[in-house]
């Protein structure tokens, strides 16, 4: 067998051997999308809105059709004044008002422009900015097929509008986030700890003093968890495709190969922290103080990264899962492709092109 | 031809000196070994020769190979087994044989004669985790892991620590013959009593070699006569032994206390000296001095120790 | 030295599963001895002893420690013991004088108290220089008789050394020594284990354990001439083989 990939399998064996590890790669990242995901998104599920229809034509009707049949809406109410939306927001019983502009219709067609007005009640922004989302993509595809049908540059603006928080800046998608942050943990966590491991049992010196180079010593460490954190990856896409009916609007091609960049950024990580560590707990303090605080505080995860004093915002642009997370966004809400998010893209591969070389150069081919 | 050549290298860890130009050389096909207590610098100066750290001055050459710049090439050579031994516990004892087998680029059966004698003893154990093994298995287990490539030459750092007394003594005869299939064997132990197993020995303290010798030549060297006394109460006589003017050492041994004397020894005057402190049923015999004898004075004669 | 038995042990079975550790020991330590608890790695030695300390129940048999029931009152029988071992005893990090002073709480010592005795140890061992010196800084030999020093500070009854010397220098290993005697001498009961057979022969009595069963108790000397050996190491040899054979 060739030396590589006996060490490989070697650390597979050590990773099925092992419930805790096993429960914390598989576990985790199920546990924690569910936690974070059904608060979230039960509720999207008949949340209840009112309308107010000024226009009250074919098209604002067909709009509502459409909006109450995708099975997300239940119509609380229908209001005839603008007077009446305070007062339906204070009883607390909708989560939403959808306002059709005067004339929305004979607007469209004439000016090929139209208004309609998504007023959400923003006290919990998150929840909010789903259902917004949630309303204007049902109008924008009913747009792209008035467009196709009619041959016509048409188009419908939406604007929102929240309320009791309308700067709306404490949304945070927890799709990217989760994702970044299990992607984060059992990459870096993993492999630093199971690198430092070896140290603290000895076995380091005799891998060291075998024909075994220090580079196959680190791919061999690290390869598992490339293919675990993978598998990972494609899970978490998996649960909120299905679980959470979070549609992915761009390519999922390019989705997996950013999460496979941001994988090996994230191992590159790992394999800095195990070099500076000696053993495992500090291993784990440190991944844990150096990776997950700032991976949920500082990537916009769930503090937005606009409201934070300029330093900390300064300090954002370093952080990788930051630049994921928005590549992520791109990808899988607004269905951008890579020229979407090449910056971001060229960003993260800087980055892991440094940590990689650090980490390697780091990496010693002796004990001190 | 030398295994091992080492001129004058020292090595500090911050603050405290590991090594203090220490020199020797180990011959080819020699079982050769370095005796002394925790913290004398046995590790360092293997992981020297090892090539896993460097020495600060001096030079060192190990099978011809510079440890520095030659690791490559020589860490093929050698087999080395750590203090603590290098075994996965969560593998099983043949897992763990095969890895080290894949990773130096061999397979068990192609060297098994070799192994044959060490690890048929566990052998039958091979489905077992090596976690779960006893101490002396896992130190049959880690030498058959280290001797899996054929080295030319094996270190092994205190291979028989915190290991049984037959389980050390099995391990002796295991080392006697890889020396007798050509193999050149250089030990570490805090075991004094193993010392005269060894071709010959170095004493090592506090960084630096006290002695290097075949083990009878150091034992020669004791250079003056040394008795055996025992009483019904041990800890009083070597109380009274130690305020005794004449007396220039007074060490436990077993169940003597090995005492030497200074100038020229009369019976007469120490037992009228124990008679007057109450010991009447002191024995005295002439004993011959062993290593650890041996360590003890070269160690008081190298400074002064407390107490 | 009085013939009065302080640790008393009848037919103790200690299984775990199907794996029978400890197979019916008979045994006494009398009071004010050292007491050589020899055996091969993997003999079941650990096992007894953790049951001695209060640590661990037995399957069956009476186990009375100091004059307490290892059942029942585990929690007496620590007040009464103290323990040291060569892989857990002192913290590094602390000063000599800290651990002192937080092994003194633990058995419940005024500060008062505390600082006298410590005094009086410091002086006795010669370790006035360490007083304020974390642990790690002290050569390990020190350490060792720190520990030791530590293990009997609350005047046990009875102490437990779990291979207290190992990769100590002989001189050190010596000075050891002298403190067990010396802890003899005040009375405590010494509880010991060790691989150095010279060591053996140092206890008042010593048993030999293998395969889980006492193979052969008495004094050193008694033992020697019994098997027609030379030392212990040759007894211990002898024992442990003739059973493995």
């Amino acid at each position: 067998m060739n030396k590589f990939w006996g060490f490989v399998i070697k650390e597979f064996y050590h990773i099925f051997r092992d419930k805790r590890t096993m429960l914390v790669l598989f576990g985790m990242p199920v546990v924690m999308m569910l936690l974070f995901g059904f608060v979230v998104t039960n509720e999207i599920k008949d949340a209840r809105i009112a309308i107010l229809d000024m226009s009250n034509d074919n098209t604002t009707r067909e709009i509502t059709n459409k909006i109450l049949s995708s099975g997300y809406f239940q119509l609380q109410e229908r209001l005839s004044s603008d007077k009446e939306i305070d007062g339906v927001f204070k009883k607390g019983n909708v989560k939403e008002v959808i306002v059709f502009d005067r004339n929305f219709e004979k607007d469209l067609y004439r000016k090929g422009i139209s208004n309609v007005q998504l007023i959400t009640d923003a006290s919990d922004a998150n929840q909010a900015k789903m259902i917004a989302e949630y309303t204007s993509g049902i109008i924008r595809n009913y747009g792209l097929t008035l467009n196709q049908e009619q041959n016509l540059p048409f188009k419908i603006n939406t604007e929102y509008k929240m309320f009791y928080n309308p700067e709306l800046k404490g949304v945070y998608m927890f799709v990217p986030g989760i994702m970044a942050m299990i992607l984060m943990l059992v990459s870096a966590l993993m492999t630093s700890i199971s690198i430092v491991r070896e140290k603290e049992m000895g076995t380091m010196e005799v891998l060291l003093v075998s024909p075994l180079r220090p580079i196959q010593i680190v791919l061999g460490k690290v390869m598992p968890y490339v293919f675990l954190s993978f598998i990972n990856a494609v899970v978490i896409i998996l649960v909120s495709l299905y679980v959470f009916k979070l549609p992915i609007q761009g390519s999922i091609v390019l989705l997996l190969a950013e999460c496979f960049l941001f994988i090996v950024l994230a191992l590159s990580i790992g394999i800095l922290i195990s070099t500076v560590t000696a053993n495992q707990q500090v291993a784990m303090l440190f991944s844990m103080v150096a990776l997950m605080l700032p991976t949920m505080l500082l990537s916009g995860f769930i503090y937005p990264v606009e409201n934070m004093p300029l330093i900390l915002q300064g300090l954002c642009q370093l952080m990788p899962p930051k630049w994921f997370i928005e590549i992520v966004k791109g990808i899988m809400l607004k269905g951008g492709g890579l020229e979407k998010v090449w910056d971001e893209t060229l960003v993260l591969l800087g980055m892991t092109i440094l940590l990689l070389t650090l980490s390697a150069s780091k990496f010693k081919k002796r004990l001190e | 031809m030398q295994a091992i050549v080492a001129v004058n290298i020292s090595k500090h860890f911050g603050e405290t000196q590991a090594l203090k130009d220490i020199s020797f050389e180990v011959n080819s096909n020699e079982l050769f070994g370095f005796i002394g207590p925790d913290g004398a610098g046995k590790t360092t100066l293997f992981r020297i020769i090892a090539s896993l750290l460097l020495s600060e001055s001096g030079s060192v050459s190990v099978m011809g190979l510079n440890p520095a710049s030659e690791y490559k090439v020589l860490r093929t050579k050698l087999g080395y087994m750590p203090g603590r031994f290098s075994l996965y516990p969560d593998l099983t004892v043949e897992e763990n044989l095969k890895f080290y087998a894949t990773i130096f680029g061999t397979t068990i059966s192609e060297n098994y004669e070799l192994i044959k004698d060490i690890y048929s003893h566990i052998e039958p154990f091979k489905k077992r985790p090596a976690g779960k093994l006893s101490g002396g298995m896992k130190q049959k287990l880690a030498l058959s892991c280290a001797l899996i490539h054929k080295p030319e030459l094996l270190i092994l750092d205190e291979p028989t620590t915190g290991v049984d007394a037959v389980s050390r003594k099995e391990f002796w005869q295991m080392l006697k013959r890889l020396q007798g299939q050509g193999i050149t064997v250089l030990v570490s132990t805090p075991y004094m009593d193993e010392a005269a197993l060894c071709d010959r020995v170095a004493l090592i303290q506090k960084g630096s070699i006290l002695s290097i010798d075949t083990p009878q030549n150091i034992i020669d060297a004791y250079g003056k006569p040394l008795f055996g006394l025992r009483a019904g109460n041990m800890y009083n006589l070597l109380l009274k032994l130690k305020e005794y003017e004449n007396c220039s050492s007074a060490h436990l041994f077993g169940q003597y206390i090995h005492s030497s004397f200074k100038g020229k020894f009369s019976r007469e005057e120490l037992f009228s000296y124990l008679n007057s402190n109450r010991i009447n049923d002191a024995e005295i015999i002439e004993v011959t001095p062993g290593i650890e004898d041996c360590f003890m004075q070269l160690m008081e004669h190298n400074e002064p120790v407390s107490i | 030295m009085s013939q009065d038995s302080i640790i008393i042990v009848k037919d103790l079975v200690k299984k775990f599963g199907n794996f029978i550790a400890n197979d019916h020991l008979t045994f006494d330590v009398y009071q004010g001895e050292i007491f050589g608890f020899l055996g091969a790695n993997g003999a079941g030695k650990t096992t007894a002893i953790r049951i001695l300390c209060g640590l661990s129940t037995p399957t069956s048999g009476k186990v009375s420690v100091a004059g307490y029931d290892a059942y029942k009152q585990t929690e007496k029988i620590k007040q009464n013991i103290g323990y040291m071992s060569q892989r857990f005893s002192l913290y590094e990090d602390l000063t000599a004088f800290e651990n002192i002073q937080f092994y003194g709480g633990i058995y419940g010592l005024s500060s008062k108290e505390i600082k006298s005795r410590s005094a009086k140890l410091f002086d006795r061992l010669g370790f006035e220089e360490f007083q304020k010196k974390q642990i790690k800084d002290i050569p390990l030999g020190w350490r060792q008789k720190l520990a030791f020093s530590v293990a009997i500070f609350h005047k046990p009854k009875i102490v437990f050394l779990d291979e207290p010397t190992g990769g100590v220098d002989p001189i050190t290993r010596r000075q050891f020594w002298d403190l067990i005697y010396q802890a003899a001498n005040d009375g405590i009961t010494i509880f010991v284990t060790t691989h150095y057979m010279d060591e053996a022969e140092y206890c008042n009595r010593a048993s030999i354990m293998v395969d889980g069963r006492i193979a052969d108790i008495d004094t050193p000397l008694n033992m020697i001439k019994k098997y027609n050996a030379n030392s212990m190491d040759d007894v211990f040899y002898i024992l442990a083989r003739k059973m493995v054979d």
